[in-house]
């Protein structure tokens, strides 16, 4: 793991009460987790898997199974490069090396600062915007090489 | 108080990334300054579909249909169209012919469509109720609450023919049918909205821009097979979708329209999402099933089917939102109203989400039976810079490609079936000749590969062979054996695997093969990829005519792969090099070229 703990928030616990006798719970406060923390940190999957009474196990069986939950932190800004089907025919995979040259990184890496990451997304039902990346939910559509200088340095000024 | 003029602003995603909130409150300011916020309404709509030319706005009564729209324009609309009554010729569709085409209807685009799924996308304030039942809305369940019973229901939706559209096309009456057959207790109504196909966005846009319609077909499936209690399974990725529909619950709740005794009959319905977390796989039912249930999604096989046993052991129905979409219209306006549209064996409407090499990418809507030729070239415009047409690709990972001599084929579940592709969810991407088939079967089964769940051999190793027998080929290790293999290994897949996903995954190296063996041929006999896009089969070659012999490029190669004297014609041994072209870039004679 990447070294720093961290402690379960109120609102996360207050979370798991709530959804505590619902079925199929898990998912629902693996996503809570995510949300607040930006990944699923260790020691917050071992409270969980106590307070639900899940194996921890369990917890870590659905988290690398699904795409969406990351075990690691990552940057301020996360660059989804779209590698659908229509950006991919439209040029989206220059667009992802592109970034990864820029940047000094590869895909699911993140730059020293702590300030990008890059991944590579499925469709992200922008195809009419193809080659498109997501950054902080904020959409980049009709994407070309040349624009992904100017994306990062608009992004590192904001900091 | 009734508006005299209303502003349609497009909300769908694309349009929304690309400016369409900045429009909105351009329009509230120019309105409030102009002192026309009594009489001009702005709406945000869902998703209008022409997400190539966006952001797009509507100016109604007139229809008017402005395209790629900046918050700068918005003054001059304000100015021109809603004060003077002119319209702004320079922001129509084609200015050119601005007379001609101020209207959708007048739109190639939008002339060939038939909207029943998406009625209401691009109508109505999708984050009001009220929008929703003013274009009669929740009429429907109160039908099917007080003058029908659940049998007829059923009987209505089977005699309607309607089948699923999430991909295999099983006939939903017969679907709900099952349900309703078993005993009495509790049972389950889902609705698959983990739209996982990379490179379709029809659900996103129906849930964006008319969350209430699958809420309604919810509930009135909720009375048919005797369930009080539904999900929807909704991918993560969709914020804006799950914004909308969490925010259509709350308003059908206040109305009475969810929770106990609906409308004060003895008919108790709830929804509650779930969020998917990114696993293709989960489209199938008794893998989403699963995930609901909190699990790794990995499926199970079948029967016992979900109709008989489903989530927590309980007979549940699963329908896709396109499906679910339906449900309403054909309640209200019956089943052999609906069941008019169409071919002989699939009726209705399909949504594609048209992409690729087309010109006019979108969101579109026809009567199933239209054919490949008329959605790529009439509503999608042909393709995209002077290039030529070479194949079509329906349904995503698990479809196949369509070559030009079937471009007048009468789409429905069967005809597409027999020419080697599925139907799908609704993705149609559109290639050119710049376009390698070798490549894409190896873009799709990366996907399959990555997203197989690996519970069955067939599907797990299966997928892994064949994408490592297509890398051999576009790699240029490939021989003639190859071929051979990689059907027998997408026989054994078809027939094997446990679920849809493995079952299939093959298709489309079966049907890249089956229409373009030849280009197969050419990459392992000639070593040669004639769209360039397999990097590794690239050569470069130096044109002796133009080469002066300046020595720039044997200086800048990273491999020694040149070779010659000053002033003499310079030579690339292919074996040497790595293709990176920058001799090609270095070259000032233009005489370095590669194909």
């Amino acid at each position: 793991m990447n070294g720093t703990t961290e402690q379960m928030t109120p609102e996360i616990r207050a979370f798991i009460e709530e959804w505590k006798s619902k079925p199929g719970n898990l998912i629902m406060v693996l996503h809570k987790v995510q949300q607040t923390y930006g990944y699923i940190p260790r020691d917050v999957a071992i409270e969980t898997s106590k307070l639900l009474d899940v194996p921890l196990a369990k917890i870590y069986g659905v988290v690398t199974f699904y795409n969406f939950f990351k075990l690691q932190k990552a940057g301020k800004y996360i660059i989804q490069v779209c590698l659908g089907t229509a950006c991919y025919l439209r040029g989206g995979d220059d667009v992802i090396k592109e970034f990864e040259k820029q940047l000094g990184i590869g895909v699911n890496g993140t730059t020293a600062d702590g300030l990008f990451s890059i991944e590579a997304v499925r469709c992200i039902g922008c195809c009419g915007l193809a080659p498109a990346a997501v950054i902080n939910g904020e959409v980049h559509g009709k994407l070309t090489t040349k624009d992904v200088a100017g994306i990062i340095a608009k992004y590192r000024e904001l900091g | 108080m009734a508006y005299e003029s209303y502003i349609l602003v497009c909300g769908g995603t694309a349009c929304f990334s690309g400016g369409g909130d900045k429009i909105i409150e351009e329009f509230k300011k120019q309105l409030a300054d102009a002192g026309l916020t009594e009489k001009v309404q702005v709406v945000a709509t869902g998703c209008l579909g022409f997400c190539e030319q966006g952001p797009i706005v509507k100016v109604l009564p007139q229809g008017t249909f402005y395209v790629q729209v900046k918050a700068d324009d918005v003054k001059e609309i304000v100015n021109e169209h809603l004060i003077k009554g002119r319209v702004v010729q320079r922001l129509c569709y084609d200015p050119a012919q601005a007379k001609n085409h101020v209207a959708e209807a007048n739109i190639p685009f939008y002339q060939k469509q038939y909207r029943i799924v998406l009625r209401n996308c691009g109508v109505i304030d999708p984050e009001k109720i009220e929008d929703y039942i003013a274009r009669d809305g929740y009429k429907a369940i109160e039908k099917v609450l007080f003058e029908m019973t659940p049998e007829q229901v059923v009987e209505e939706i089977l005699k309607s023919g309607l089948r699923g559209r999430g991909g295999a096309g099983f006939p939903t009456g017969m679907k709900w049918k099952f349900a309703q057959a078993q005993p009495k207790g509790q049972k389950y109504m889902v609705c698959n909205a983990d739209e996982g196909d990379p490179g379709a966005y029809m659900d996103r846009s129906t849930l964006e821009g008319d969350p209430h319609s699958i809420l309604e077909a919810m509930i009135i499936a909720g009375y048919a097979i005797g369930a009080n209690k539904g999900y929807i399974y909704i991918r993560a990725e969709y914020p804006l979708a799950i914004h909308r529909l969490e925010l259509a619950i709350k308003q059908a709740r206040e109305y009475g329209l969810l929770g106990e005794k609906i409308l004060g009959s003895e008919h108790d319905f709830d929804i509650e999402l779930r969020l998917g977390a990114g696993a293709f796989v989960c489209g199938e039912e008794t893998a989403l099933l699963q995930s609901i249930e909190g699990n790794r999604g990995m499926p199970k096989p079948r029967p016992p089917f979900p109709a008989v046993k489903g989530l927590w052991g309980c007979p549940t129905v699963i329908n896709n939102v396109e499906t679910l979409a339906n449900i309403p219209v054909i309640i209200n306006k019956g089943a052999d109203w609906f069941n008019k549209i169409g071919t002989a064996t699939t009726k209705g409407t399909k949504v594609f989400a048209l992409t690729g090499k087309v010109n006019n990418s979108g969101l579109i809507e026809v009567p199933m039976g239209t054919t490949l030729r008329e959605i790529i070239f009439d509503i999608g415009g042909g393709i995209r810079g002077g290039h030529k047409f070479k194949a079509a690709q329906t349904g995503g990972p698990s479809g196949g490609i369509i070559p030009p001599q079937f471009l007048d084929t009468a789409i429905d579940f069967e005809s597409l079936a027999k020419i080697g592709s599925i139907m799908g969810s609704g993705g149609l991407i559109v290639m050119d000749e710049t376009d390698c088939v070798v490549d894409i079967a190896k873009f799709y089964l990366d996907f399959t590969v990555d997203e197989s769940c690996g519970k069955c051999a067939p599907c797990r190793i299966g997928g892994r062979k064949l994408l490592n027998y297509l890398n051999k080929i576009s790699e240029g290790r490939g021989v003639e054996d190859d071929i051979k293999q990689l059907e027998a290994i997408s026989d054994s897949m078809c027939k094997a695997s446990l679920c849809g996903l493995g079952q299939t995954a093959s298709n489309p190296v079966k049907s890249t093969l089956r229409y373009f063996k030849d280009e197969y041929l050419e990459h392992i006999n000639d070593k040669k990829c004639r769209s360039g896009k397999c990097s590794k089969l690239v050569q470069y070659k130096i044109d002796a005519e133009k080469c002066k012999g300046c020595t720039l490029c044997a200086r800048k190669c990273p491999a020694n792969a040149i070779t010659g004297t000053v002033k003499q014609p310079h030579v690339i041994d292919t074996q040497k090099c790595i293709k990176c072209g920058a001799c090609e870039a270095a070259c000032k004679f233009g005489a370095i070229s590669h194909g």
